[in-house]
């Protein structure tokens, strides 16, 4: 709160009566802000560096980062948990980014009919919660109720069918794919907003010296809708190093089968709360937590200092 | 020959466009049908649409007798409701005295505000669950709506002083000469201009909270405080082999979100677009 109050020293140099109504305007927010997000947020990266001693909470430096990475049970976990959190956000990059931004491409074709109807229903499943999108797809990719491989005989290919969600090898692949399916919305919006913000003259220019079509949109549209792109490229990542509901709906706490769809927020999750037989540990959740701020932070500031500096000089 | 391959490139661009939209809309679209339909026919034709032989509201009459769906529905209005509103008074004048006046420290809020754009409110939840377990608020509505109106605030900063700082300093100069404090040009003069942006953070604030699991979860899993989102992941949890009412339930919670979406889809889709769609 030091900000709050300091700023109501600053003004003798513009010889005004104390505004008291800026600290009024900002307080509410300021309070319910710092006091459920900031300080817990602190408090949590503090946490990690504590343990229960004979009962006691006692400061432990980093060993419980020790056990994180150094005991073989905590670091088998951890590392495979990060791992499936990397392939669910290679499988966002590579999958939902370019979907999107051909959605967008095709979108944003001047003259276009019916636009606003497409728009609208792609972006729907974005609204719906993980847990209807979740149960929808175990439902759909059951072999119980046949549906997915019933869809697979009409085009011929109903030997292919396995229970994905099932499978240790494909359940990380499905259950992303759901993800995508879920949010391709956001990514086709963003890009679709960044087409249509440019220059009419830009893409005039390109007609009068002849590039068109294709090599149009890669030579000219691409270039000027990067910072879009690394828009979402940022938030998929936060959003994907944070997921947490659809693994836990479709595959339960435990992000079976045999811990092949566990990303970090499960592994928090269990282990700070306890699953079955596992008690919950305040200390190993803070610490995962903590693990995960550093991991998006350094995800933001990457993006924050390095990608979206280098990009500025494409903005108009 | 031209034009000829316009055609061509249109169809195929709709063409396109169609097959994703049905990829989008199928799941959904699968549920509602199949949760009209009677057990075999769930089974035996799932692709089919409810027929007068095969219509049935079996699964529809589970739900509602067994799970307590109203308070459930109850308790989630209630939260996004008040949350949004925190959402919007707070942010609103954290907002206006960002944009209106310069203060020191003034950018420097901003960015402490904008922490939490990125940095998700999950990360805190260890000791966010200990400090509403000190204040006895946990299974409570309030400690939902507190999570939720920190977790929406910053957004709501950013976009809010974006849109304030386009309301004509000549009339906040007007009103300031006619007399008005400072408190009336923000109730008065600045909140009226802004309702079209204070529409598109209400969205934007809304859908997570709607949507959310993991706080629900943690903060409040009593069944006197359970929210929809997780009412409904518990219900179909138990009720796993009832298909009848794992497909009912989960129309019911696609419906709200389906009616909200009809209402407002062009609010938050210029809202996500920032006034490039026309």
């Amino acid at each position: 709160m030091s900000n709050a109050t300091s700023l109501q020293e600053g003004q003798p140099a513009v010889r005004r009566p104390k505004r008291w109504h800026i600290l009024v305007f900002l307080l509410p927010a300021l309070l319910v802000y710092t006091a459920v997000m900031i300080l817990p947020l602190i408090e949590t990266l503090r946490l990690s560096l504590f343990n229960t001693v004979d009962g006691q909470p006692t400061f432990v430096g980093l060993a419980n980062f020790q056990v994180l990475f150094g005991d073989e049970r905590w670091a088998h976990d951890f590392w495979n948990a990060l791992k499936n959190n990397v392939i669910f956000f290679i499988i966002h990059m590579c999958v939902q980014n370019p979907i999107g931004v051909a959605l967008a491409a095709m979108l944003s074709i001047p003259k276009l009919r019916f636009v606003t109807f497409y728009r609208t229903a792609i972006f729907l499943p974005t609204l719906l919660s993980f847990v209807i999108v979740g149960f929808i797809w175990k439902l759909i990719l059951s072999p119980i109720w046949g549906v997915a491989p019933g869809m697979l005989d009409l085009v011929g290919l109903k030997s292919m069918f396995a229970p994905w969600l099932g499978k240790p090898g494909s359940a990380l692949v499905a259950v992303s794919l759901i993800s995508v399916w879920q949010y391709v919305g956001i990514p086709m919006m963003l890009i679709y907003a960044a087409l249509l913000n440019i220059p009419d003259e830009v893409i005039e220019a390109a007609e009068c010296d002849g590039v068109t079509g294709w090599s149009q949109f890669w030579k000219i549209k691409l270039p000027l809708i990067l910072p879009a792109i690394g828009i979402i490229s940022i938030l998929t990542f936060v959003g994907n190093f944070n997921a947490f509901d659809l693994v836990y709906t479709v595959q339960g706490a435990l992000a079976g089968p045999d811990g092949s769809t566990d990303i970090l927020g499960t592994l928090l999750y269990r282990t700070f709360f306890g699953f079955q037989l596992q008690l919950g540990d305040r200390s190993m959740g803070a610490t995962i937590a903590t693990v995960m701020f550093l991991i998006i932070l350094a995800g933001v500031s990457l993006y924050l200092f390095v990608i979206q500096r280098r990009m500025r000089r494409y903005q108009f | 020959m031209q034009a000829r391959h316009s055609i061509f490139r249109t169809g195929f661009v709709h063409l396109a466009l169609i097959a994703y939209t049905l990829i989008s809309l199928f799941p959904v679209f699968l549920t509602i049908i199949n949760s009209f339909k009677d057990r075999n026919a769930i089974f035996r034709a799932p692709l089919t649409v409810p027929t007068p032989q095969t219509f049935s509201l079996i699964g529809y009459q589970t739900v509602l007798g067994q799970g307590d769906f109203a308070t459930y529905f109850q308790n989630s209005f209630i939260v996004t409701i008040v949350a949004i509103a925190l959402v919007l008074l707070f942010g609103a004048m954290a907002a206006f005295a960002l944009s209106e006046y310069r203060f020191r420290g003034n950018t420097l809020m901003g960015l402490y505000l904008a922490i939490g754009i990125m940095i998700p409110i999950r990360l805190g939840t260890v000791a966010i669950l200990q400090g509403m377990v000190a204040a006895n608020l946990v299974n409570t509505l309030t400690a939902l709506i507190l999570v939720y109106t920190a977790q929406g605030l910053p957004l709501a900063v950013f976009i809010l002083s974006e849109f304030m700082r386009t309301v004509s300093d000549d009339l906040k100069n007007a009103g300031r000469i006619d007399g008005l404090s400072e408190y009336s040009i923000f109730f008065r003069l600045v909140l009226p201009l802004i309702r079209p942006a204070m529409a598109t953070v209400a969205v934007f604030t809304m859908i997570p909270i709607w949507n959310d699991l993991w706080f629900p979860l943690i903060l409040a899993p009593a069944e006197t405080t359970k929210t929809v989102t997780l009412g409904s992941q518990i219900f179909i949890g138990q009720f796993v082999t009832n298909w009848n009412a794992v497909l009912a339930a989960l129309s019911l919670a696609i419906l709200p979100v389906l009616v909200l979406y009809v209402i407002f889809s062009r609010q938050l889709i210029r809202g996500i677009t920032a006034g490039a769609v026309k």
